[in-house]
C-alpha cells in the first residue's frame, strides 16, 4: 500500500527505481486520505463537529441553565368598576322627615304626569319643581325631601339645606350660593368650595365597584368624573396606599355603562417569546430559552446515541466472536437468539415499554437509563451477525494458522487478532446505527415515550407542534429543533458512508 | 430446494414462538395498569362488587391469574386456531378490528412501495454508471438526506407547506368533514386526498436506502469482467448497461424488494400516528399505548411473522433468481 509522488522539491533527482522516490504511507494515514478526499464525508466531519461544539461547548457558555425559566410582566385588563350616568331620581330626606318608597313611587307618576300633587291615604304632597330634574315635595308646608338626579357628594358632612341650594345653584347656573350662614362659590362642573375651602361637588356620575372587596374611594370617584368629563380614556390614579395604576375607561353604548379597567402587571411566564437579542431563539411553553434547551437537547441527544451504541456494539463484538470463532453447537445457539432478537419488532416494543413507564411515573432519569438500555438490548444483533461473518472468514486465513501454530492463547486469537481486523467494518456499522439511534431516539421523545421533561431532548422540543396553533405560529420552537437533528445525523451518515469508502477501496474503484 | 423451504420454515416456526414467549413474558411483567383501572370503574358503580372481586373477575377472564407459562400456553392455544381474543380498548375482537384496518395500510404501503422503485431503482442506476459526477454526488446527498430525515419533522414540514400553507390538503384523517354528503366516486377521492402527503411522507422517507442499494449494486455489476468483454466487442453504451449490467443487478434487487413485499402489511406505524390515518399502525399505537394487551400481543406477533416470512421470501427468491445458489 504505497503511493507514488512526484520528487520532492528538494531538487535531489533519484533515479527511476530508487526507494526514495516511493512516499510510504501507513494503512491509516491511507484511510484518511481516501476519507478527506471525499468531499460529502468532509462536509459530514464538519456537520458533527458544529454540532458537537454547539451542543457540548455551547451548553457551557450559554449564560442559563436548561431549566431556566423566564418570566415578564404582562398588563393585564381587569374590570375594576363601573360608572353610569344616574337616570333615575334620588331621593334625600330632609332631617327628621322619612320619604318612604311608596311616597317614592307617587311621586314618580306624579312627575311624569306633570302634576304638581298627588294624593297618599288621603294626605296630599305638593311637588316644587326646582329647576331641571330637581324637585322638592311638601306635606302642607314642611319640606319632606327633595328629588334630584344630580347627585351632591360631600367631602365632609354636608346638612341637607346645603345640599339642596347647593343643588338650586347648580341648576339654576349661578356661581355662588349661601346656606346656613355660610358663602359657597359653585363652578359648572359641579365643583363647591366654601369659605373654608373644598366642600364637595355634584354630578351625575355613580361610580361603584366591579370587584368584591374593593371600595371606591371618594377620590377615585372624582378621578374618574374628571376624566369622563375631558374626554380622556385613560388615567393614572394613585390610591390611599400610594400605589399609581393605569385605568382605561370604556363605553358600552348599550348598557350606557362606562367600565373602567384596572391595568394590573401580572408575572407571568415569558412562553413563546419571538426571537430576540436576549433569547435568540425564543423560548418555548415553559418560558425556557430555545437556544440553550437546543444545546442541552443535543447533549442529551447524542449523549444517549453514544451509550447505546456502546451497549450494542461490545454487546455484538463478544457475541459475534464467540460464534465466529467456535462455530458448532455454539455458533447455532448464538445464532438462533440473534434471529430471536432480529425477529422482535423493537419499535411497537419500545412503545409499549414506554407506555408501561408512563404508567409507573418513572423518575425522568431513571427512565432515560431504562431507555438506553433497552435500545441498546435491542439493538446488538446486527452487529454481532457482521462480526461473525467476517470472523467466518478471517480464521480460515494464514495469519491464523500461525498464530494458532506459535501458541498464542484463544483469548488472545480471538481479541488482539481477530477483532482489530474487523474494527473498520464496526467503525462504519457503529457510526451509521449512531444516526439511527438518535433518530429512535428523537422518535420516542416526540411521541412522549422517551426523554421527558425537565431534560431536553432534539424529539421532546419539537412534541410541541403537536399543538396545530404552535406549529403554525412558532416556527422557532420546532424548525431550529428539526434542523439540527437533521444535521446530526446526516452527519453520521455522511462520516459513516465515507469511511465506509475509506476503508474499503474495492467498494468504490 | 424442497428440503431446504421446509427447513427454513420449521426453523421460522421456532423463532416465532420463543419471540412470542419472550412478548408475552415482557407484557405479563408489565403493570397491568389497564385491568386495575376497568376494576375500579366497575367497582364504582352503585351496588357493584367491590374492587377485590373485580379484579379477581377480570383477571380470570383475561387469563391473567395463570403463571407466566401456563399463560402463554392458553394464549397459544387460542392463537393458533385464530383467536387472539377481544381487544379491550375496542372492545370488538382482535381479528375483527384487524381485518376492518388492514387494508388500509396495505394500499397506502403497495403505492409507496411501487412509487420508491420506480424512482429509487432508476436513480441508483444513473449514480452507478455516472460515478463521482456530480449527478451522482447530487443522488447519494439526496439518498442520505432520505434516510437521515426524521420522519415526524419531515411529515410536519409537509403540513406546514401543503395544509397550513397552501392548503391542498387537510392536517389530520382519513376523510374529510364533509365526506358522508360526497358521492362515492367524491369519497374515493376524498380519500386519496387525504392520503397524499402520508404518501409522499413515507415514500421520501424510505427512498434512500433502496437508491443506495441499487448503486452499489450496480457498481458492483459494472466491474465484472462480463461487461469489461461487452465494451470490448463494441456495444453500445445504453446495451451495456441496460441490457447487460442492470439485469445482472435485478439478482439483488429482486431479493431484496420481494423480502419487502410481506413487509406492505406492517403499515407505518408512525406515519400514521402522525396523519392520524386509522390503519393498522396507528390502530396498534393507540391500543399499545393504552395498554391493550390482547391486541398488543397480535400486533407484535403479526409483525414478526412479516419479518420471518420476509427473510424466508427473500432466501427463496435468492435460490430462484440465482442458478449459482441452487447448485450450491
Amino acid at each position: 500500500m504505497s503511493d507514488v509522488t512526484p520528487p520532492v522539491s528538494s531538487g535531489e533527482e533519484f533515479s527511476l527505481n530508487d526507494d526514495r522516490r516511493v512516499k510510504t504511507l501507513s494503512p491509516g494515514a491511507l484511510v484518511a486520505k481516501r476519507f478527506f478526499r471525499n468531499k460529502i464525508a468532509v462536509v459530514g466531519l464538519v456537520m458533527l463537529i458544529v454540532m458537537f461544539v454547539f451542543s457540548f461547548i455551547g451548553g457551557l457558555i450559554s449564560p442559563y441553565r436548561q431549566d431556566e425559566q423566564f418570566y415578564h410582566y404582562e398588563n393585564q385588563q381587569k374590570e375594576f368598576a363601573a360608572a353610569t350616568i344616574n337616570k333615575d331620581f334620588r331621593y334625600v330626606n330632609a332631617e327628621g322627615q322619612d320619604f318612604s318608597s311608596l311616597l317614592q313611587a307617587k311621586f314618580i307618576l306624579a312627575e311624569g304626569k306633570g302634576a304638581d300633587s298627588f294624593e297618599v291615604k288621603d294626605v296630599t304632597y305638593s311637588i316644587t319643581k326646582e329647576g331641571e330634574d330637581l324637585y322638592t315635595i311638601y306635606d302642607g308646608s314642611t319640606l319632606l325631601a327633595y328629588a334630584s338626579k344630580d347627585i351632591v357628594n360631600p367631602s365632609g358632612d354636608m346638612s341637607f339645606d346645603v345640599k339642596l341650594a347647593a343643588l338650586k345653584a347648580y341648576v339654576a347656573g349661578e356661581s355662588s350660593f349661601s346656606a346656613e350662614g355660610d358663602d359657597y362659590s359653585i363652578d359648572d362642573a359641579g365643583q363647591i368650595t366654601s369659605s373654608a375651602g373644598d366642600a364637595g361637588y355634584i354630578t351625575r356620575l355613580v361610580v361603584s365597584s366591579a370587584q368584591s372587596g374593593v371600595k371606591i374611594s371618594k377620590e377615585f370617584a372624582e378621578a374618574v368624573s374628571v376624566m369622563i368629563d375631558s374626554g380622556n380614556d385613560e388615567m393614572d390614579f394613585t390610591d390611599a396606599d400610594g400605589e399609581e395604576q393605569h385605568y382605561k375607561v370604556s363605553y358600552d353604548a348599550s348598557a350606557m355603562v362606562y367600565s373602567i379597567k384596572q391595568g394590573k402587571e401580572t408575572y407571568v411566564y415569558d412562553s413563546y417569546a419571538k426571537p430576540s437579542s436576549k433569547h435568540w431563539l425564543g423560548t418555548d411553553t415553559n418560558g425556557m430559552d430555545m437556544l440553550t434547551r437546543l444545546m442541552y437537547g443535543g447533549r442529551v441527544s447524542l449523549i444517549i446515541g453514544f451509550i447505546v451504541v456502546i451497549i450494542e456494539t461490545v454487546l455484538g463484538v463478544i457475541l459475534g466472536g464467540i460464534s465466529g470463532y467456535f462455530g458448532g453447537w455454539i455458533d447455532n445457539l448464538i445464532m438462533r437468539i440473534v434471529d430471536i432478537f432480529y425477529c422482535i419488532p423493537s419499535l411497537p416494543l419500545i412503545i409499549i415499554l414506554g407506555a408501561a413507564m408512563d404508567g409507573m411515573r418513572l423518575d425522568p432519569q431513571i427512565r432515560m437509563l431504562y431507555l438506553m438500555l433497552i435500545l441498546g438490548f435491542l439493538g446488538w444483533p446486527g452487529i454481532a451477525r457482521m462480526v461473525r461473518g467476517q470472523i467466518l472468514s478471517l480464521r480460515e486465513q494464514e495469519f491464523m494458522t500461525a498464530a494458532e501454530a506459535t501458541g498464542v492463547s484463544v483469548r488472545r486469537r480471538i481479541f488482539r487478532h481477530l477483532i482489530p481486523n474487523v474494527i473498520p467494518q464496526l467503525i462504519v456499522i457503529c457510526t451509521m446505527s449512531l444516526g439511527s439511534t438518535i433518530i429512535t431516539e428523537a422518535t420516542l421523545s416526540f411521541l412522549g415515550l422517551g426523554v421527558k421533561f425537565p431534560f431536553a431532548s432534539w424529539g421532546n422540543i419539537i412534541n410541541d407542534v403537536n399543538n396545530a396553533f404552535v406549529m403554525t405560529h412558532y416556527w422557532f420552537v420546532w424548525i431550529p429543533a428539526g434542523i439540527c437533528l437533521l444535521v446530526a445525523v446526516l452527519g453520521f451518515n455522511f462520516v459513516g458512508d465515507g469511511l465506509r469508502d475509506a476503508f474499503d477501496p474495492r467498494m468504490k474503484r | 430446494m424442497r428440503r431446504f423451504i421446509i427447513k427454513r420454515l420449521i426453523l421460522s416456526v421456532f423463532i416465532l414462538l420463543c419471540v412470542t414467549f419472550i412478548i408475552y413474558a415482557l407484557m405479563r411483567c408489565l403493570p397491568a395498569s389497564y385491568v386495575e383501572n376497568m376494576a375500579m370503574q366497575l367497582s364504582a358503580a352503585p351496588g357493584a362488587k367491590p374492587y377485590s372481586e373485580w379484579l379477581d373477575q377480570l383477571n380470570e377472564q383475561y387469563g391473567l391469574d395463570k403463571g407466566i407459562v401456563a399463560g402463554y400456553l392458553r394464549w397459544l392455544s387460542d392463537a393458533i386456531r385464530g383467536n387472539f381474543g377481544d381487544s379491550w380498548k375496542y372492545t370488538v375482537p382482535v381479528v375483527q378490528k384487524f381485518a376492518d384496518v388492514i387494508w388500509l395500510s396495505f394500499v397506502m404501503g403497495a403505492v409507496a412501495f411501487f412509487l420508491e422503485l420506480i424512482i429509487a431503482i432508476p436513480l441508483g442506476v444513473i449514480a452507478a454508471t455516472k460515478q463521482y459526477s456530480r449527478t451522482d454526488y447530487v443522488i447519494t446527498a439526496v439518498a442520505l438526506v432520505g434516510i437521515s430525515l426524521p420522519t415526524f419533522f419531515f411529515a410536519t414540514l409537509l403540513k406546514l407547506a401543503f395544509s397550513v400553507g397552501l392548503g391542498w390538503f387537510d392536517l389530520y384523517g382519513l376523510v374529510g368533514r364533509d365526506y358522508e354528503q360526497l358521492s362515492a366516486w367524491g369519497q374515493f377521492l376524498d380519500k386519496a386526498n387525504h392520503l397524499v402527503l402520508p404518501i409522499v411522507t413515507l415514500v421520501i422517507v424510505s427512498i434512500g436506502s433502496l437508491m443506495r442499494y441499487t448503486r452499489t449494486n450496480m457498481l458492483e455489476v459494472l466491474n465484472a469482467d462480463y461487461i469489461r468483454t461487452a465494451r470490448a466487442k463494441g456495444l453500445d453504451e445504453n446495451k451495456v448497461i441496460y441490457h447487460h449490467a442492470f439485469r445482472n443487478t435485478l439478482i439483488p434487487l429482486v431479493t431484496i424488494v420481494g423480502g419487502s413485499l410481506p413487509g406492505l402489511f406492517a403499515g407505518a406505524l408512525i406515519t400514521e400516528t402522525l396523519f392520524m390515518i386509522p390503519g393498522i399502525g396507528y390502530i396498534s399505537y393507540q391500543a399499545m399505548v393504552a395498554g391493550d394487551i390482547p391486541f398488543s400481543m397480535f400486533y407484535l406477533t403479526f409483525m414478526a411473522i412479516l419479518t420471518l416470512a420476509g427473510n424466508l421470501l427473500s432466501d427463496i427468491l435468492y435460490a430462484v433468481v440465482d442458478p449459482r445458489v441452487r447448485i450450491a
